[in-house]
């Protein structure tokens, strides 16, 4: 069960992602707020609740592995392993400079918890397929967790890669689709059709829930739920809002690639800062 | 002439993979629908739970070997080079090379010695594309013997590495006593006229002509040069320094390939008269083997009228 305290640590901690997540593409004057906003609920859950890691130990030979499939949603991630003591906050906001370890995208040699070099869209799934078979080969319980963008959906390796997490039933693989709607030249539904993505995934031979991606009870039980999942790899569909938490990138394009101005940055700040004055209450 | 015997490089590669899965545990071999041309079916039969077949989806195979490398297994990966190197290039760069990860690409069916399938299946670019990226290694064995101790050699090394074999039977040169070493070339035979340097099938072929033109009374220095990337650039040099001219015959485009990194090299610290023997920037096309060896001049007799020209032009 979950209960009201640990529903309110984990919201609590979502925030100070989002300010993270803010504050990074702000300074840096560039990456990719809105796919981070998005998915930020989910990266907490993993990060907080469901994965086994030790941040003290990254390398950790026990540990369960997040693979980030949509690479250019690194302030998500790093603000994540920020927060759970990969490395100081504080670095941060050297977020995409020159001579920092946080690269535009991730980069698993410069970034510690950083286990996947990503960023060229449709790759992830596959490796974290291979991810999936190496554990089965070891005959150990570890798992392996893949984000994926639903614009990313209509690259052809992801469904190359569906097929093989099927064919060979990798089921200590979870995938997590953020469904947000959106991708760089407009809506999903404008560029390239994606939908329908419970059914694609169904004919792939995989299981498949439908969630709301910022309600954390429905994140931890479809986690859990994953894990039940016997001879079969498990997808979430995650219903999210790109922008998420700040009410003018909400649903908004244009914060796919483009960072908060400074005007804009001290705006969503505020907005956040009241959110977790409501937590609080 | 002395009778050679021929024998697949990709049965070396089958029957070393089967002898190296039995020693290291951590050896998982991946292929894309061609496991029984690859030669990797044989490491499939002895291991099905080390082997993964991942269909005819070369983008999907690439990114899943990185997978399992970075969860602590050595894979090895291998489909025909324009499949392998061409098609899942990107995936190569970004998951293998950038990542940096324990991956080695063994591609077969490499240059136009595939022979009758033509043009499509003729890989003739990837020691360009493959040596062009970060930390890949690039190599090519002349035969049976060296692919054997080659594909040992570069799995013992740490890091990615890409290795074209042939579809055909190649001439064996060596014997089991052949050793290889990762960026070593060998002087195969001593001369003081030309520098020949050959990878690949077009080895034997200079060492018909060396020997032949020894009889004319004109010294051949042949070359071995199965490490591409990275490239023995000394030895290379010691032996132009001493003939002052370099000839490199390779089954591969005349842009980017062995001729090219042997340049990049030489122009900048020994700059040598040098001539690129390889195909002329054009794709290949359908015949057998021993027959598109000759059309590109890349039999010995191509090689030997080559090597005469480049010697007469530069008198
Ligand atoms: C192979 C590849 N092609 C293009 C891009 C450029 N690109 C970066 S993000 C993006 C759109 C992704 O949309 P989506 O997957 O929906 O991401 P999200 O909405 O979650 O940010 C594109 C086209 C890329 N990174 N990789
Ligand atoms: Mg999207």
């Amino acid at each position: 069960m979950i209960n009201e305290e640990e529903l309110k640590k984990l919201r609590e901690i979502s925030i100070r992602i989002r300010r993270h997540i803010v504050t990074m593409t702000g300074l840096a004057k560039s990456g990719h707020p809105g796919g981070s906003l998005s998915a930020a609920d989910i990266i907490t859950v993993l990060f907080f609740k469901k994965m086994r890691i030790d941040p003290k130990n990254p390398r950790w030979k026990e540990r369960d592995i997040f693979i980030l499939s949509k690479g250019h949603a690194t302030p998500v991630l790093y603000a994540a392993l920020a927060e759970a003591g990969f490395f100081p906050v504080e670095e941060l906001k050297n977020f995409r400079r020159l001579r920092s370890h946080l690269q535009g995208h991730p980069d698993r040699l410069m970034t510690p918890g950083v286990e996947m070099s990503t960023g060229s869209l449709g790759q992830g799934l596959s490796v974290a397929n291979g991810v999936a078979m190496a554990f089965k080969i070891d005959k150990t319980p570890r798992k392996v967790y893949v984000l994926i963008g639903d614009g990313e959906l209509q690259e052809g390796q992801i469904w190359e890669a569906a097929m093989t997490a099927a064919h060979y039933k990798l089921d200590n693989l979870t995938a997590i689709v953020d469904y947000n709607g959106l991708q760089i030249d407009g809506p999903v539904s404008k560029v390239k059709e994606v939908a329908p993505v419970a059914e694609k995934w169904k004919a792939f031979g995989w299981e498949v829930k439908e969630i709301d991606g910022h309600d954390f009870k429905q994140i931890i039980e479809a986690l859990d739920w994953a894990d039940g999942v016997r001879g079969k790899p498990a997808v979430i569909i995650a219903h999210t809002l790109k922008g998420k938490g700040i009410s003018f990138m909400e649903g908004k394009v244009k914060f796919h690639g483009v960072p908060p101005s400074e005007e804009e940055m001290k705006k969503a700040l505020e907005e956040l800062d009241k959110q977790e004055r409501e937590i609080r209450k | 002439m002395k009778e050679f015997e021929y024998k697949h490089l990709r049965d070396a590669y089958g029957e070393i993979l089967v002898e190296l899965g039995e020693k290291y545990k951590d050896i998982v071999v991946l292929d894309a629908d061609l496991s029984s041309s690859t030669r990797t079916a044989k490491f499939g039969e002895k291991f099905p739970e080390r082997f993964f077949n991942i269909g005819v989806s070369e983008q999907d195979l690439m990114s899943t070997a990185a997978g399992l490398a970075i969860a602590g297994k050595r894979p090895f990966v291998s489909t025909f080079a324009v499949f392998a190197a061409g098609r899942a290039w990107e995936q190569i760069r970004q998951s293998i090379a950038y990542a940096n990860v324990n991956v080695k690409i063994v591609a077969s069916h490499g240059g136009i010695t595939v022979g009758e399938d033509g043009a499509t299946h003729q890989m003739l670019e990837d020691f360009a594309i493959m040596r062009v990226l970060p930390n890949m290694k690039v190599f090519c064995p002349a035969d049976y013997y060296e692919t054997k101790i080659l594909i040992r050699k570069v799995f013992e090394s740490d890091g990615p590495s890409y290795v074209r074999l042939s579809r055909a039977k190649f001439p064996v040169i060596f014997d089991e006593t052949h050793d290889f070493e990762i960026g070593k070339a060998q002087v195969l035979k001593e001369g003081k006229d030309l520098t020949a340097v050959g990878v690949g099938i077009t080895v034997h072929g200079l060492l018909i002509t060396a020997e032949e033109l020894e009889k004319e009374g004109i010294s051949i220095e042949v070359i071995n040069s199965p490490s591409i990337k990275p490239l023995d650039g000394e030895t290379i040099l010691n032996s132009a320094r001493k003939t002052g001219k370099v000839f490199v015959a390779e089954e591969h485009s005349v842009i980017g390939g062995l001729g090219s990194a042997i340049s990049e090299f030489l122009s900048q610290h020994y700059p040598t008269k040098m001539k690129f023997h390889g195909i002329k920037d054009i794709f290949g096309r359908s015949g057998n083997a021993t027959e598109l060896l000759r059309f590109y001049g890349l039999d010995p007799e191509g090689i030997k009228r080559e090597i005469q020209k480049f010697l007469k032009d530069n008198a």
